[in-house]
């Protein structure tokens, strides 16, 4: 009852607004760009975000313009905002055991550190954002907290994402229980699992 | 020769007429003396975000970030619960709760959980 109120509050919001910036936000290695080319491939064709297992491959804010997303009769116009992953720590030697070089690694690293810098600024150009967290790894990471803190305390409206569900360590419930204030949808971005939910979830927050 | 690991306490007095910008500061200098901070009450969520820019505007060579964890809200939401720290948060402010920053080189890694926190050190 408490959502679909919320939902209808945010509906509100939305009313009159051509496109959506919906920003992809989360910790390093959750699948923000994963997410991002699964919505791009399953209505453009095409996957536009780079991927890699390699910590920090996004690291400035890349931006897909335009995306329409479809649900039944619903229709919306969307901005995809794949945001570098917001670390509190990066060390150029990780980078050396994913078979960089050093030159590269400490690069990369400074690099990284931008992107995180940038992803927290763009916190104030979206309109709403899906936190995108690994549901293998503990849910209860300062960096999940910061964020949804700062959007919360923002007002943007949030749909917690929790992908990789495909993995055998993956526990939804446990996300669930961490932001239990918070709807919760599970997802193999990669595998494309989960994905009609996902969409009907997002467009209760964004429902025009 | 066996190096051993300073905890550096923070009271709410010390922090609580400073600005954001001093407050972060000060945490930073004390973390970046390889030194765990243990703060009385809580950064707020902005606090915290500029925390995180602060800290990567300064990695470098030897220092390659913090770790942090705050304490405040069990993940137990029921209703006892919500008075009582609703009742403490008025009472306490920002005081209410702890928080744990340490230096990315002496903390690995700091395991939350709605209970408790564990540092996992680096040998």
């Amino acid at each position: 009852m408490v959502f679909k109120a919320l939902a209808r509050f945010f509906s509100n919001i939305f009313k009159g607004k051509k496109v959506v910036k919906l920003g992809f936000y989360g910790p390093v290695n959750a699948g923000k760009s994963s997410l991002a080319n699964r919505i791009s491939k399953d209505f453009t064709g095409e996957e536009s975000f780079h991927v890699s297992k390699i910590p920090h491959e996004t690291r400035e804010i890349q931006v897909k313009e335009k995306v329409r997303i479809k649900k039944g009769k619903k229709e919306l116009d969307f901005n995809l905002i794949d945001t570098p992953g917001i670390a509190t720590r990066i060390d150029y030697t990780d980078f050396l055991r994913h078979g960089l070089k050093e030159k590269e690694a400490k690069e990369r690293a400074k690099e990284a550190t931008q992107g995180v810098i940038e992803a927290i600024k763009w916190l104030e150009n979206v309109d709403c954002v899906l936190v995108v967290l690994d549901a293998a790894d503990n849910p209860y990471n300062q960096v999940n907290i910061t964020i949804i803190g700062n959007l919360a305390a923002r007002k943007v409206p949030v749909l917690i994402v929790a992908n990789k569900v495909d993995l055998k360590k993956a526990n939804i419930k446990r996300v669930e229980s961490a932001f239990p204030q918070y709807k919760v949808v599970g997802v193999s971005a990669l595998k494309g699992k989960g994905m009609d939910e996902f969409y009907e979830e997002l467009f209760s927050l964004v429902k025009r | 020769m066996k190096r051993g690991i300073t905890i550096q306490f923070i009271p709410h007095s010390e922090l609580s007429g400073l600005g954001s910008d001093s407050k972060l500061k000060k945490i930073l200098k004390i973390v970046r003396e390889n030194k765990i901070v243990v703060l009385e009450g809580k950064l707020k969520s902005d606090e915290e975000a500029r925390l995180i820019e602060n800290t990567m505007k300064q990695i470098d060579r030897n220092f390659k970030g913090i770790e942090i964890a705050s304490m405040e809200e069990s993940a137990n939401f029921d209703f006892f619960y919500k008075i009582k720290s609703g009742l403490a948060r008025m009472l306490l402010g920002d005081k209410f709760g702890l928080s744990i920053i340490g230096p990315a080189s002496l903390v690995k890694e700091i395991k939350k959980d709605p209970s408790k926190i564990e540092l996992m050190m680096n040998k």
